[in-house]
């Protein structure tokens, strides 16, 4: 507890990071109680009150379609949050066992895969999100699989430095000794050995991860209207930029706080890891 | 020369990739109503009949000869498109890469030094909201402001090839969103790198021997502290890539990225492979680059 204990304590230090934390939880309040909270239906059409200005019954205006602005951002803030959240969690798994089983195999496997992972490493994790998300459609899955994927080979190269040097502790030959399997192994003296690291970097990439569900939303490769989601909110709002600029401005500044919050969280997060740099 | 082999792998990817993509290229370009001889033929035409080894040699032996091969959509040489959007890409990172740097390292050494003054509390926090931002907003964001309300500068397009004045013209908004969001990454960068430096033992012995602070920092900090920042530079400016992709979109920049959205959009499987062994060794040059001018800056790393 005591270990924990002084993490917190560096956390809470610094003044960004807490900050962050408490945008972060908020967002994810409004996520979480998107039905009690949002005023109006996020689909629902009304020809009647179509470009509503901000203000008034509706307090982030309506779009062409006469929907409900603020309740749509509402219920994106879900989207976003999920494809973030799942995405790393996805990259994260693939990526460390990837990483862990080559580390510990070795041999030309460990060649082949590594190498690949170089190549992942090399490419901007955008474009590769964009060309998995072109092969395999659009869709909330999808993008899920295709963000991690593309932030796959970053938690196979943490995951496989560690296990090349713990695969030459004595305990380890000695869990060889007494005959425990390879995936035992694995499981009780590698991966815990490596988590933290692991669990860190998953920290910091949620903010990359929400970001780019928004690229490739904005681009039209995410998730398909009438679902809203902020990216796609922006997108259908740039058509309408002079007569009602707040269509794209409203949705895109629920992104940047959005991502904004975690890369907060993630500086405090960085300062734990890396002691000398305490603020 | 690990740069061939790595080549090499990655065109094998790109092009296994492409093709286990799902939908046929033909019956994409035909419609789902097209007949299967029409399909049939043009499946041919394209070269898809053909065994996936088959392919694979003529992909290979076309890019050899420097051939990229044919857009699948509209018939005509991918060589020529991406010679035509190549300097557009090319003018845009540069253009961020260098606005980046002239902007960044001077305010990561002013945060550095300033340290948890009202200062650096700034830089960060502008800094991390650089990072936070995608590069599609910061665009619109430039776009209203410069283009709408104040009516300065063009929302959309490239400028026209042969006219220099025009082409910057078209070049300001596109290249400050990029700029922009280089600037935040080279802060941060040069900020926590500068800090590292400062906490060495030399720097202390610098500053006992009664030199002056000023002198510290350009004389023993700066110069160490390039390294860093400059294998740092190389890694951004491949995400600077990425972002290039959506800040082209937004300003509708006759660039690869666009071109590389408009192969994914209508599944011209054949265009996207070519833009993608672009992209790759775009990549691949800037990894290189980084790599030899860590030789330059610090002679201890020497690559023979």
């Amino acid at each position: 507890m005591g270990e924990n204990r002084k993490i917190w304590r560096t956390f809470r230090k610094n003044k960004i990071a807490v900050a962050g934390l408490v945008l972060t939880l908020i967002i994810g309040l409004i996520a979480l109680l998107a039905p009690m909270i949002s005023p109006y239906s996020p689909v629902k059409q009304d020809v009647l009150n179509q470009y509503d200005t901000p203000g008034g019954k509706h307090f982030f205006g309506t779009d062409n379609y006469g929907r409900d602005i603020l309740s749509r951002i509402i219920w994106a803030s879900r989207i976003s949050l999920l494809v973030g959240f799942f995405s790393v969690l996805f990259g994260m798994v693939v990526g460390s066992i990837a990483g862990v089983v080559a580390g510990y195999v070795g041999g030309w496997g460990e060649g082949v895969l590594m190498r690949i992972v170089d190549i992942g490493l090399s490419f901007p994790t955008l474009v590769l999100g964009l060309v998995i998300m072109a092969v395999l459609g659009s869709g909330l899955d999808k993008l899920v699989i295709a963000i991690g994927v593309a932030m796959a080979p970053r938690f196979a190269r943490i995951a496989h430095g560690p296990t090349l040097s713990i695969r030459e502790e004595s305990y380890i030959e000695a869990a060889k000794a007494i005959g425990a399997s390879p995936v035992r192994i694995l499981g009780r003296h590698v991966v815990p050995n490596i988590l933290g690291e692991i669990i860190v970097m998953a920290t910091l990439w949620v903010a990359t991860a929400i970001r780019i569900e928004a690229n490739l939303s904005f681009i039209g490769l995410g998730v398909s209207p009438p679902t809203p989601s902020w990216g796609n909110m922006v997108r259908a709002g740039v058509n309408h930029l002079i007569m009602a600029p707040w269509l794209s401005l409203l949705p895109g500044a629920a992104i940047l706080i959005t991502v904004l919050s975690f890369n907060m969280i993630g500086d405090g997060v960085r300062d734990i890891t890396d002691p000398k740099l305490q603020s | 020369m690990v740069a061939i082999p790595t080549l090499l792998v990655v065109l094998s990817l790109v092009f296994l990739l492409v093709r286990v993509a799902p939908g046929d290229p033909a019956t994409a370009v035909l419609g789902q109503q097209a007949s299967r001889e029409a399909i049939e033929n043009l499946r041919t035409k394209m070269g898809l009949d053909k065994s996936l080894w088959q392919q694979y040699v003529e992909y290979l032996s076309g890019l050899l000869r420097g051939d990229l091969g044919k857009s699948l959509i509209s018939r005509k040489p991918i060589g020529g498109q991406v010679a035509y959007a190549l300097p557009f890409t090319l003018e845009l990172t540069i253009t961020g890469v260098l606005l980046g740097s002239i902007l960044g390292v001077p305010l990561g050494i002013l945060t550095a030094v300033h340290r948890n003054t009202i200062v650096d509390y700034l830089g960060r926090i502008l800094s991390l909201a650089g990072l936070s931002i995608p590069a599609f907003y910061l665009g619109i964001l430039l776009m209203l402001l410069f283009s709408i309300q104040l009516n300065l500068l063009p929302t959309v397009g490239g400028g026209q090839q042969r006219n220099v004045l025009d082409l910057l013209y078209h070049l300001v908004l596109p290249g400050l969103t990029l700029g922009l969001i280089m600037t935040a990454y080279v802060t941060r960068m040069t900020r926590s790198s500068i800090l590292n430096i400062l906490r060495q033992d030399y720097v202390s012995t610098a500053r006992s021997k009664g030199l002056k602070e000023r002198a510290v920092i350009y004389r023993h900090v700066l110069k160490n502290a390039m390294v860093p920042i400059l294998s740092v530079l190389g890694v951004y400016s491949i995400v600077l890539i990425g972002s290039s992709v959506m800040t082209e979109i937004v300003f509708s920049r006759p660039g690869l990225g666009k071109l590389m959205v408009m192969a994914m959009k209508q599944r011209d499987y054949l265009a996207l492979q070519s833009l993608l062994t672009i992209y790759a060794a775009l990549v691949l040059v800037i990894n290189l680059m980084t790599d030899l001018s860590y030789g330059i800056i610090d002679p201890r790393v020497r690559y023979d």
